[in-house]
């Protein structure tokens, strides 16, 4: 996987562009997520389902991976079973 | 990483809502990704290397822009101002390249260089007209270059920048919160369309979902009527522009601008006395000064509305100089100042300011300037006070080198220009047989004013800054050239100093 992958849920509509990563699995809704939705819905897990919010980015503690949320759903993000949290930057004034 | 995910997610998420307002004539961003997937079919038909646009800004620019980020060919905006020969070398260097925009000049100064011509009209009407399905076509996945801008070269032949999706998408992402503005924000792009500013004004504005009104032919009337009819929020200037403004206002004209909540200026130096008297004629509104290049996707650093109303009201001098400062730098990118040996300088010492991060190309088509850790030397020189603000003192080629000593134009000009009779200043290098290199001045008198006495310029200097600093040449000219995005022209100056 490499920056730039689109990946989609297994369980639910969210899409993300991962704008960085590690070795580790990327999960929505408590399954892994892939570059192709499969044909059958997984289940969503009762745990992993907060929800994912449009153009959020999800971060991990060590801000080793980033992903960017491009296709909002029911599931939530983790990496091997780990939440990724939202990133909140200050809100810059617009520049240009 | 592809640019055109900007424009997908907007459509995807407001898709019916006003994007663009160009001549009267209003797109939404799902009408804007329809024809930029359209444009993507015509510029693969036409097996072309690169998108061209020889135009002013319109709806022409977002669809090609967006259109050759689709086919993975750079998008490469040029300056219409440009002279014929100077014009047809650069088509010539991008060739073959679907240019969109004044087909007649195209035809008479690169007719030979096999390139495919639109007219913006014809351009726009076939990209709208058919388009297949997004997911019968394979869109490129963004891993190249994206824009292409020639630098206005104006020591010597323009070098061709390169910004690659991933430079431009860490500007975006890292400084812009995606659908952050309300349904009825709008910012007034005024820039030209190969400035980078006009690039990025477009890219954050449509990834906020902040409706871009446009304004292709900049005067301060019709600035002050667009602020006034699209109820414009946010705007963009470069410091020429706001004097204009100014001065119409001055001059009496009036504009109901209570909607306007946010000017954003750079692209040159802004003169204190300007900004000064913007922040009290709009009173209501905040002010952000960026400081950005085109090797570094625009902005880099900004001193944003806070700072410069804490400087208005400040009686501590440190405080009350930051109007002239750019702020801080962006937490996103990182930024040190360098000594000619390449030694980190401490807070207060002027040298080169060095910049690293994802937003930062620093890489020409002919080869990158940035060094072996990714630090790009931006050729600006400055330095940072004790709080992290950064001050600009020019280019760190107009550096007057007088017997070793390095002075920086800026200094002595800021000092100049609080003379009350001088309106605007150069200081630049002039040869010296003594000193190697001395210090030039040309000087512009207010309207009306007398001439001062060169010693009574020189004594100011002097009591200011030290001796070293003293003009040893003075011209009285009529007015200092500047390009049309308020850059000043040194070179030209120089020469006529030269004399």
């Amino acid at each position: 996987m490499k920056p730039g992958t689109r990946l989609k849920s297994a369980a639910c509509d969210t899409e993300v562009m991962v704008i960085r990563c590690a070795d580790g699995t990327i999960e929505c809704g408590g399954v892994p997520m892939g570059e192709a939705k499969p044909a059958e819905a997984a289940p969503l897990a009762a745990d992993h389902s907060n929800g994912t919010l449009m153009g959020k980015r999800y971060v991990d503690a060590d801000n080793t991976y980033e992903l960017l949320c491009v296709k909002p759903g029911k599931g939530s993000l983790s990496v091997d079973g780990v939440a990724l949290v939202t990133k909140d930057a200050k809100p810059l004034p617009a520049s240009d | 990483m592809n640019i055109a995910l900007l424009l997908e997610m907007a459509a995807d998420a407001a898709g019916d809502r006003t994007a663009l307002v160009c001549d009267g004539k209003r797109w939404t961003y799902a009408e804007l990704l329809d024809a930029a997937r359209g444009a993507f079919e015509l510029i693969q038909e036409s097996g072309v290397e690169y998108v061209a646009l020889l135009d002013e800004s319109s709806e022409a620019a977002v669809i090609a822009l967006f259109g050759a980020a689709l086919a993975g060919v750079p998008y490469c905006p040029l300056n219409y101002r440009l002279a014929d020969e100077d014009l047809s070398a650069l088509l010539g260097r991008i060739s073959p390249a679907l240019v969109v925009g004044d087909e007649e000049r195209v035809e008479r100064i690169a007719g030979n260089q096999g390139h495919t011509v639109f007219s913006r009209s014809m351009f726009t009407m076939k990209a709208q007209e058919s388009f297949p399905a997004a997911e019968e076509r394979e869109y490129d996945p963004g891993e190249g270059i994206a824009v292409q801008l020639f630098t206005s070269g104006t020591t010597a032949a323009p070098k061709a920048a390169i910004l690659r999706h991933s430079n431009l998408l860490g500007y975006i992402l890292g400084t812009v919160e995606f659908a952050a503005a309300d349904e009825s924000d709008a910012a007034l792009v005024v820039v030209p369309p190969y400035h980078i500013a006009g690039i990025s004004a477009l890219m954050s504005s449509i990834y906020a979902n902040r409706k871009i009104v446009m304004l292709p032919n900049f005067t301060p009337e019709g600035w002050l009527g667009l602020v006034e009819s699209e109820r414009v929020t946010n705007a963009f200037v470069v410091p020429t522009m706001m004097t204009r403004i100014i001065d119409a206002l001055d001059k009496g004209t009036t504009a109901n601008v209570s909607s306007l909540r946010a000017v954003a200026y750079g692209g040159g130096k802004m003169p204190l006395e300007v900004i000064q008297k913007a922040l009290e004629r709009f009173p209501e509104t905040g002010f952000t000064n960026a400081y950005g290049l085109t090797e570094t996707s625009s902005t880099i650093a900004l001193l944003g509305p806070d700072d410069h109303r804490a400087a208005l009201a400040s009686d501590d001098p440190k405080v009350r100089a930051r109007l002239t400062s750019l702020g801080q730098p962006l937490p996103t990118v990182e930024l040190e100042i360098r000594d000619e040996d390449g030694n980190v300088l401490p807070a207060g010492e002027a040298g080169e300011i060095y910049v690293r991060g994802e937003q930062v190309s620093g890489e020409y088509k002919e080869k990158s300037a940035l060094d072996a850790e990714g630090w790009f030397p931006t050729r600006d020189a400055g330095y940072m006070d004790e709080d992290g603000y950064l001050f600009l003192s020019g280019r760190a080629d107009d550096v007057i080198v007088r017997g070793g000593e390095n002075m920086s134009p800026g200094e002595i000009e800021d000092v100049v220009l609080t003379h009350d009779d001088i309106a605007d200043c150069c200081a630049c290098a002039i040869p010296s047989v003594e000193w190697g290199e001395a210090v030039g001045l040309a000087v512009v008198l207010r309207e009306g004013a007398a001439q001062p006495e060169e010693d009574a310029i020189k004594a100011l200097v002097k009591d200011r800054l030290r001796s070293s600093r003293v003009p040893e040449k003075i011209r009285f000219v009529a007015e200092l050239p500047y390009n049309e995005m308020g850059k000043l022209l040194r070179r030209k100056v120089k020469d006529v100093l030269a004399d």
